[in-house]
C-alpha cells in the first residue's frame, strides 16, 4: 500500500459518506429501506474486516458478537422497556464483553484452530440462545414494537420506524465506524496489526505484545459487530436466533472477502454486491444462490483480492 | 409472475421525497426521467396485487410449493366468479428463503416496490415473527397462514391476520378431551426442543388436566439429534399415550427407532400430521404408526362423508383420493395446512368487498372490515369447514380432525367441535392506533 495524504484519503470517505447522504432523498423507497439494511451489515463487515483484513484472523463466530448487541439491545427494550440509547449502549458493552471473554480463551490458538474456536463458541451462543426461549422466543424470536422504537431528545422524537430517520441513523453508525475504522488503521495501533498480519514472530521480536494487540483487536471487532446488531434490533425491530447461526459468521466473511479485506471501502461494497445480486437474481429464478455462488466464484478467480482489493492493487495504490 | 419492473424504476419514488430534494434530484436530471410522477393509484379496473410471501427455498420449501398450487387455484377460482369486487385478483410471488431477514425485505419490496394491495401466504413462525414489523411499519395488511400461536398472542400488530388456519394453542386444546376420554390418561411428551415444541409442552398440560388426564413426563429432544434411542428409556413405564410432535427430516428415523424399542407392545400413539405433511403415510419405516391417530387440519385422504365443497377444492387444487398430486402418486400434499391459503383469499375477498376497497389508501377500512368478521359458513369459500374470527386478536377458530392410520390410510374417526379449541383472548389489536 503506498500511502497517501490524509486529506485526499479522508477526502474519499467523507464523499462516500456524502453519496450515501444524498441517496437517501433520490432512491426509490424501497431500495432506500434496502440501503438502510446495507449500510447497518457493512458495519457487521468493517467490524470483521478489521479482525480478518488487518489482523489475519479469520473466525467463523462473528454470530455471536453480532448477535450479543441484538439481543444485548433487544432483550432491554423487551422485557426492562429501556429507552432506545441505553439499550443500544448495552448491546455494544454486551458484544464487547462477550469479545474480552472469547478473545482470551480463543487467542491461545491461531489458524485454523481459531477458526475451529471460535466457530465452537458461537454454536454455544446460538445454542444458549434457544435453551433460554423462554425470555429470548428461541428460534422464532422476538419483535420491537414500533413505539419503543423511538428516541427521545429533549422536546424532540425521533421515529425509528419513519423511513429516512432509520436510513439517516444507519448511515451515521455506517459513518461513525467506518472514520473509525481508517482512523485505527491509519494509527499506530493498526500498523502493528497489520505487522501482525504480515509476521507475527518478526513484530514479537521488535518488543511488541503482540497477544494485547490481537485481544485489543478482537474486543474493537466485537465491539463494532455489537453496534451492528444493536442497530438492528432497534431499526428493524426483529430479535431472532437465525442471526446467531452459522450462516451470519459466514456472511461477513463473504461480503468482506468480495469487497477487500484489509479495505476501509470493501465491506460496504461486498455488502451491497450480494444483497443486490440476490434481490435481483431472486426475482427471476428460485436457483438465485446458484447464481451468486457463480457470482462468487467469478470474482475469486478475477479478482482474487475482492473487488475494492483489486481495484487498490491494479490502480489506486494508495487506497486505505 | 413477479414484477421485475420495479428495480430502480425512479417512477416509484414518493413526491414528498423528491419535493424534499428536488435540487438534488433536478441537479442530477433525474427529474426529467420519463415517468417520474408519483405512482398514482390502482385504477378501478387493475387486477387488485396480492404480494405471495412464498417459502420456494429453504426448509419450508415443501409446503411453499403446496401453497403456492392452492392458492393459484383459488385465485383463479376468484378470478372465474369476476374476482374481487369486479377486480381480477393477480399474485405476485417472492421468495423468502424460509429466512426472516429475507422475509422483512420481501414485505418491504411488496409494499414500495411492487405496490401490491396486501401480503399474504406466509407460513414459517419465525418468517412471520420477523416480517411484521415490517407489515406495521408500511401498514399493509399481511395475511398469514402460518397456525402460530404468534399472531393470537397480540404480540405483532394490527396488520397482521390469521383467518384462515386455526393457531396451535387452539388445535392442541382440542385434541385433549378425545386423547383423555379415548387413548389414555398418562401421558408422555415428545416434542423438539424449540419453539414448534414449546407449543406443545406448555399448552397440552393445562388442557389435559381439564379433561382429568396429566402428562407425566416431557421429553425434549435438541434440534441437532439424529438418533434417538437414548431418549427412549425416559418414557415412564405407566404411559398410556405417547404424544409426539417430531418434525424434519429425521421423522422417519425416530418412528423407526420407536417401534424397534417398542416391538409391537406400545402405548398408544397420538401425532400431529406436520411431522408427516408432504411425506406417504406408507414410506418404508412408518409401519409402525399403523393404527395411531394424528391431528390433521384437513384430512389427507377423501373421505366417504367428503362434502361438495370440500371433493370440488380437492379437484381444483388437484389433489386426488390419497392426497398426493393427479398424476404423480408420490408428490404428497401438505393438506393438513394448505387449505388455510384458500381460505385465506376468500376471506381477503369477503374483507375487501365489505370495505368497499379500492386501493392501498384503503388499507386502513380493509384492517377494520377483517376485524369486524364473525363467521365462515362451511362451503365452497371455506370447504375445511366453519369457522368462527375473533377480531380482536386477528385469529379464527374451527373444527379439528383427528385421524387413524389404517391400512396405509389416514381416516377421520373424529371431528372436534369450534368451541374445543377457543380460550380467553390474550389482548386486543383494535386498541392499536391504525
Amino acid at each position: 500500500m503506498r500511502d497517501a495524504s490524509p486529506a485526499k484519503t479522508y477526502a474519499l470517505h467523507i464523499g462516500v459518506i456524502a453519496l450515501l447522504f444524498a441517496l437517501n432523498f433520490v432512491l426509490p423507497d424501497y431500495h432506500q429501506g434496502l440501503f438502510a439494511r446495507i449500510m447497518t451489515l457493512a458495519v457487521f463487515a468493517m467490524g470483521y474486516n478489521l479482525l480478518f483484513g488487518y489482523v489475519g484472523l479469520l473466525s467463523l463466530g462473528h454470530a455471536m458478537f453480532f448477535s450479543a448487541g441484538l439481543y444485548g439491545a433487544g432483550l432491554t427494550v423487551y422485557h426492562l422497556g429501556w429507552g432506545v440509547p441505553e439499550a443500544f449502549v448495552a448491546g455494544v458493552a454486551c458484544g464487547a464483553l462477550l469479545a474480552l471473554v472469547i478473545g482470551l480463551l480463543a487467542l491461545r490458538t491461531s489458524g485454523v484452530a481459531f477458526m475451529i474456536v471460535t466457530m465452537m463458541f458461537a454454536q454455544v451462543f446460538y445454542l444458549l440462545i434457544l435453551y433460554f426461549a423462554a425470555w429470548t422466543g428461541g428460534d422464532q424470536g422476538l419483535v420491537i414494537q414500533q413505539a419503543s422504537r423511538v428516541i427521545a431528545i429533549g422536546g424532540a422524537s425521533f421515529d425509528l420506524t419513519n423511513a429516512t430517520v432509520r436510513y439517516m441513523s444507519a448511515l451515521a453508525l455506517f459513518s461513525i465506524i467506518l472514520l473509525v475504522t481508517l482512523a485505527v488503521v491509519r494509527s499506530r495501533f493498526g500498523r502493528v496489526l497489520v505487522a501482525i498480519r504480515e509476521n507475527e514472530e518478526r513484530t514479537k521480536m521488535l518488543g511488541y505484545d503482540t497477544v494485547a494487540n490481537k485481544l485489543a483487536a478482537v474486543v474493537a471487532s466485537g465491539a463494532i459487530c455489537a453496534a451492528s446488531g444493536a442497530a438492528y434490533a432497534l431499526l428493524f425491530g426483529y430479535v431472532g436466533s437465525g442471526f446467531a447461526s452459522v450462516q451470519y459468521s459466514i456472511l461477513p466473511l463473504l461480503w468482506v472477502l468480495l469487497g477487500g479485506a484489509a479495505t476501509t471501502l470493501g465491506p460496504l461494497i461486498g455488502t451491497l454486491f450480494m444483497y443486490y445480486v440476490t434481490d435481483i437474481t431472486s426475482g427471476f429464478t428460485s436457483a438465485y444462490l446458484l447464481i451468486v455462488g457463480v457470482a462468487l466464484i467469478l470474482l475469486v478467480l478475477f479478482f482474487p483480492k475482492g473487488i475494492l482489493g483489486s481495484i487498490r492493487e491494479r490502480w489506486l495504490g494508495w487506497l486505505p | 409472475m413477479a414484477d421485475k419492473n420495479g428495480f430502480f424504476d425512479l417512477s416509484k419514488t414518493t413526491l414528498s421525497r423528491r419535493t424534499a430534494l428536488k435540487g438534488i434530484a433536478a441537479g442530477a436530471g433525474l427529474a426529467l426521467a420519463p415517468g417520474f410522477v408519483r405512482y398514482s393509484q390502482a385504477q378501478s379496473s387493475a387486477p387488485i396485487k396480492i404480494g405471495f410471501q412464498l417459502h420456494r427455498t429453504g426448509i419450508g420449501a415443501a409446503y411453499g410449493r403446496w401453497y403456492e398450487k392452492t392458492s393459484a387455484a383459488a385465485v383463479k377460482a376468484i378470478n372465474d366468479a369476476g374476482g374481487i369486487g369486479g377486480r381480477k385478483v393477480e399474485l405476485v410471488i417472492e421468495d423468502d428463503g424460509t429466512d426472516p431477514a429475507r422475509g422483512a425485505e420481501v414485505v418491504n419490496k411488496f409494499a414500495k416496490q411492487h405496490k401490491t394491495d396486501i401480503v399474504f401466504g406466509t407460513l414459517f413462525s419465525h418468517v412471520v415473527i420477523g416480517s411484521a414489523p415490517a407489515a406495521g411499519e408500511n401498514k399493509i395488511p399481511y395475511f398469514v397462514v402460518s397456525e402460530g400461536h404468534h399472531v393470537a398472542s397480540t404480540k405483532l400488530n394490527r396488520y397482521v391476520f390469521q383467518p384462515g388456519i386455526t393457531d396451535v394453542k387452539s388445535q392442541i386444546q382440542s385434541m385433549a378431551p378425545w386423547i383423555a376420554a379415548n387413548a389414555g390418561k398418562k401421558v408422555t411428551q415428545i416434542f423438539p426442543d424449540f419453539a414448534f415444541g414449546y407449543d406443545h409442552r406448555d399448552y397440552l398440560p393445562p388442557a389435559l388436566k381439564a379433561q382429568g388426564a396429566d402428562v407425566i413426563a416431557q421429553i425434549a429432544i435438541p434440534p441437532t439429534e439424529s438418533s434417538f434411542t437414548k431418549y427412549f428409556p425416559q418414557i415412564p413405564a405407566e404411559t398410556e399415550v405417547i404424544y409426539h410432535v417430531m418434525v424434519g427430516p429425521a421423522v422417519l428415523t425416530f418412528v423407526k427407532e420407536l417401534g424397534e424399542f417398542y416391538g409391537s407392545q406400545r402405548p398408544q400413539l397420538f401425532g400431529f400430521i406436520d411431522s408427516l405433511e408432504a411425506v406417504d403415510i406408507n414410506s418404508p419405516g412408518l409401519e409402525f404408526l399403523d393404527g395411531s391417530h394424528f391431528w390433521e387440519g384437513s384430512p389427507r385422504y377423501a373421505q366417504p362423508d367428503d362434502s361438495a365443497a370440500q371433493k370440488a377444492y380437492r379437484a381444483a387444487v388437484g389433489i386426488d383420493d390419497n392426497g398426493a398430486a393427479v398424476g404423480d402418486p408420490k408428490d404428497v400434499s401438505t393438506a393438513a395446512h394448505m387449505f388455510g391459503c384458500w381460505e385465506t383469499l376468500y376471506v381477503v375477498k369477503k374483507a375487501m368487498e365489505d370495505a368497499g376497497y379500492k386501493g392501498p389508501e384503503d388499507r386502513a377500512k380493509l384492517v377494520e372490515a377483517t376485524e369486524a368478521l364473525k363467521e365462515f359458513a362451511e362451503g365452497p369459500e371455506h370447504p375445511q369447514g366453519p369457522k368462527t374470527f375473533n377480531g380482536k386478536i386477528h385469529q379464527c377458530f374451527g373444527v379439528q380432525n383427528i385421524s387413524k392410520v389404517e391400512g396405509g390410510k389416514l381416516k377421520v374417526v373424529h371431528k372436534t367441535k369450534i368451541e374445543d379449541g377457543l380460550y380467553e383472548p390474550e389482548g386486543d389489536y383494535t386498541t392499536q392506533a391504525l
